[in-house]
């Protein structure tokens, strides 16, 4: 709970330059995240966007450039300083990332016990909490992470990345892999998420429903550069290349009518939506 | 705001029916007065009135903390009034509010009871027969396949045979060699001192042949090979599994056994035996240096001894052993990798247990061994 404007920069990133060997992933990317806005980014296969969320996150560095973080600037950073860094965001994983020798709670709450002098007791109940808060049953909790399916997986390891309250959340492919009904829960998570504790939220998607219902803002990744920056209806109406193949397609048009019919409804119906608990 | 520089929580009670809350309501910051709050107590007066107004910071693990005391305060027949908390903090704290109330009675499923020391045992006895009976069925699977390759050899798989040959057998000369060159010495250098005090230095040909041929180099041999190739088919079975590639493989119409199991048989059937050879050579080679050293036997006259002492027989003895342990290493290996479910945690458990295994065997059928010679008067 940050009692600080809208418009303040959460993540800078500016001339970002990353090789490996030869090939050069990005050359010079500009990016600004502001605070509570969900920003998304996208880009065909090996654009780099994995390699920009790692260089977010501190697990690799770019060859040059700099990248701010919550104030803080990541190349000039010490062992303590990246520890309270850390510490204030949650990284939801692809794959999950959870660890296979605790139970789904023990998860959850591995960053509380790590990091907090809280009882166990409450711990386990503030990691329940976090699992209902992801949509999941509270049977799930004490199984292990190989017993869950897909998007259990995914939902288990948001209510971790959620644990310590971060201000800041990445999510890697937060839709893929499940089935329609549970990517639809994701768009009013994600959703509930910032509009209940003013969350940041980046993300790494090609889930084009996701796209034009949830995110504020999304940057087109290609050939290296920042191709396009802006909102899904604003990138539908450029002209490079880059953007266009995301929307040309027909499931790139249907999203696109669809979110036109809702966004339709919406200025008719409610004002609003009511701060209910997410599912 | 920075974290590490928030002051913990505090609550104070100014007044019998006044709670004054301070600080960072925060995962970080309450840690310290948890006791504090289970301590608190409602006042006699039946009204409460909790001032927020210098709450710094306030997270949802502050906030279930607060309205878990809130509820319970008011459960004990108190009416708790919280005022002056900033709107953002007020907002969270009715939002887990409701989170609180829709959890009671709602328990937490916990883990059954620990289990007696005779309930333990039993669920052990179960598992390891469970396990054995496991163990025989992949035999039966892994002779079955075996039997339907050698009906049809053209099931063979030559390349992964050969490859395990190399990689199991070729890449482990060196260690083997070492580590039997020194068993030799050690043998030689400890049967020494005994000999010479009897004037028997020769006999140091037949102490060193002897053993090494018969015990020791089939014995190291396996023990190395089960450390080095066991764990490893365990390991990579077991991670296939994991990820689903042995599903893959059924499902693409490969026979796992035909593809994983036998060539990796196959390959210590023929490996181990040869290994043992080299062993045997070097394992005597040193027992001869050490001879010339401590006992002043020549190399001549240790190798004259050596062939009238040892009979061809004590050589194949030590080398009879050597396909049985090979079958055992790679069948508990590959067995342990099959046996593999879940996680990391699952492959680093079953290849620990593989090499356990495999040794124990090994070492019981060493033993069996000793015992059929010696009635067979060998």
């Amino acid at each position: 709970m940050q009692s600080t404007t809208r418009d303040e920069s959460v993540i800078e990133i500016s001339q970002v330059s990353t090789r490996f060997g030869d090939h050069v992933v990005h050359s010079g990317i500009d990016l600004e995240v502001r605070r509570a806005e969900i920003f998304a980014l996208i880009g065909g296969s090996g654009s780099g966007k994995s390699t920009l969320l790692r260089e977010m996150i501190l697990l690799q560095r770019p060859d040059s450039g700099s990248i701010r973080v919550l104030g803080a600037d990541l190349q000039a950073l010490g062992d303590d300083e990246a520890v309270a860094l850390r510490r204030r965001w949650g990284v939801m994983f692809q794959h999950g990332g959870l660890f296979g020798a605790l139970t789904v709670t023990e998860n959850v709450g591995l960053p509380l016990r790590e990091h907090t002098g809280l009882a166990d007791g409450l711990i386990d109940e503030i990691a329940a909490w976090k699992l209902s808060m992801t949509g999941l049953e509270p049977e799930v909790g004490a199984q292990y992470p190989s017993e869950l399916s897909g998007g259990m997986m995914k939902r288990a390891s948001l209510a971790r990345a959620l644990a310590l309250d971060p201000e800041l959340l990445f999510l890697d492919e937060p839709t893929a892999g499940l089935d329609p009904d549970s990517a639809g829960g994701v768009d009013q998570l994600v959703r509930g998420l910032r509009d209940l504790f003013g969350l940041t939220i980046v993300m790494i998607t090609h889930d084009l429903d996701l796209l034009w219902q949830v995110a504020d803002r999304v940057a087109v990744l290609g050939e290296g550069r920042v191709q396009g920056i802006g909102s899904m209806s604003e990138l539908s109406r450029m002209d490079n290349p880059a953007i266009r193949k995301f929307f040309g397609g027909p499931r790139g048009r249907a999203a696109q009518e669809q979110e036109q019919q809702q966004a339709g409804a919406r200025s008719s119906g409610e004002p609003g939506r009511p701060p209910s608990k997410p599912k | 705001m920075n974290p590490l520089l928030a002051a913990p929580a505090a609550i104070a009670q100014p007044t019998p029916h006044e709670l004054a809350l301070s600080g960072s309501w925060t995962a970080r910051g309450i840690g310290a007065i948890e006791p504090q709050l289970a301590a608190l107590s409602a006042p006699a007066k039946p009204e409460l009135v909790v001032d927020g107004a210098r709450i710094e910071a306030l997270d949802t693990a502050g906030a279930w903390v607060l309205q878990k005391l809130l509820r319970r305060l008011r459960d004990e027949g108190t009416a708790v009034q919280v005022r002056d908390l900033r709107p953002g903090f007020a907002t969270l704290l009715e939002i887990v509010g409701r989170e609180v109330a829709g959890r009671t009675g709602a328990p937490i499923p916990v883990s059954g009871a620990p289990s007696s020391m005779l309930e333990g045992l039993g669920q052990g006895a179960e598992a390891a027969f469970k396990q054995a009976v496991a163990l025989l069925s992949f035999i039966g699977e892994s002779a079955i396949a075996f039997a339907g390759c050698i009906a049809h050899p053209s099931r063979f798989r030559w390349r992964p045979i050969l490859y395990n040959i190399r990689s199991a057998g070729f890449d482990a000369l060196p260690i083997v060699g070492l580590l039997s060159f020194l068993l030799g010495i050690v043998v030689a250098y400890q049967g020494a001192d005994q000999l010479r005090r009897y004037g028997a230095n020769i006999f140091v040909a037949d102490l060193v042949g002897l053993s090494m041929l018969r015990e020791f180099a089939p014995l190291i041999v396996a023990l190395i090979v089960a450390g080095r190739s066991g764990s490893a088919y365990a390991a990579q079975i077991g991670t296939m599994s994991v990820t689903e590639e042995i599903d893959a493989m059924r499902t693409l119409g490969i026979a796992p056994l035909d593809l994983l199991v036998l060539p990796k048989i196959l390959a210590l059937l023929v490996a181990l035996p040869l290994l043992t050879v080299f062993a045997d050579v070097l394992g005597v080679f040193g027992g001869m240096i050490m001879a010339h050293a401590q006992l002043d036997v020549g190399y001549g006259e240790f190798l004259d001894r050596f062939v009238k002492a040892v009979s061809p027989t004590a050589f194949l003895i030590g080398i009879c052993k050597a396909p049985v342990f090979a079958a055992i290493i790679a069948v508990v290996g590959c067995f342990q990798g099959f046996r593999t479910r879940g996680g990391a945690d699952s492959v680093g458990r079953h290849t620990t247990l593989s090499v356990v295994q495999a040794t124990f065997l090994v070492i019981v059928a060493d033993a069996l061994f000793s015992i059929a010679f010696s009635a067979l008067g060998l």
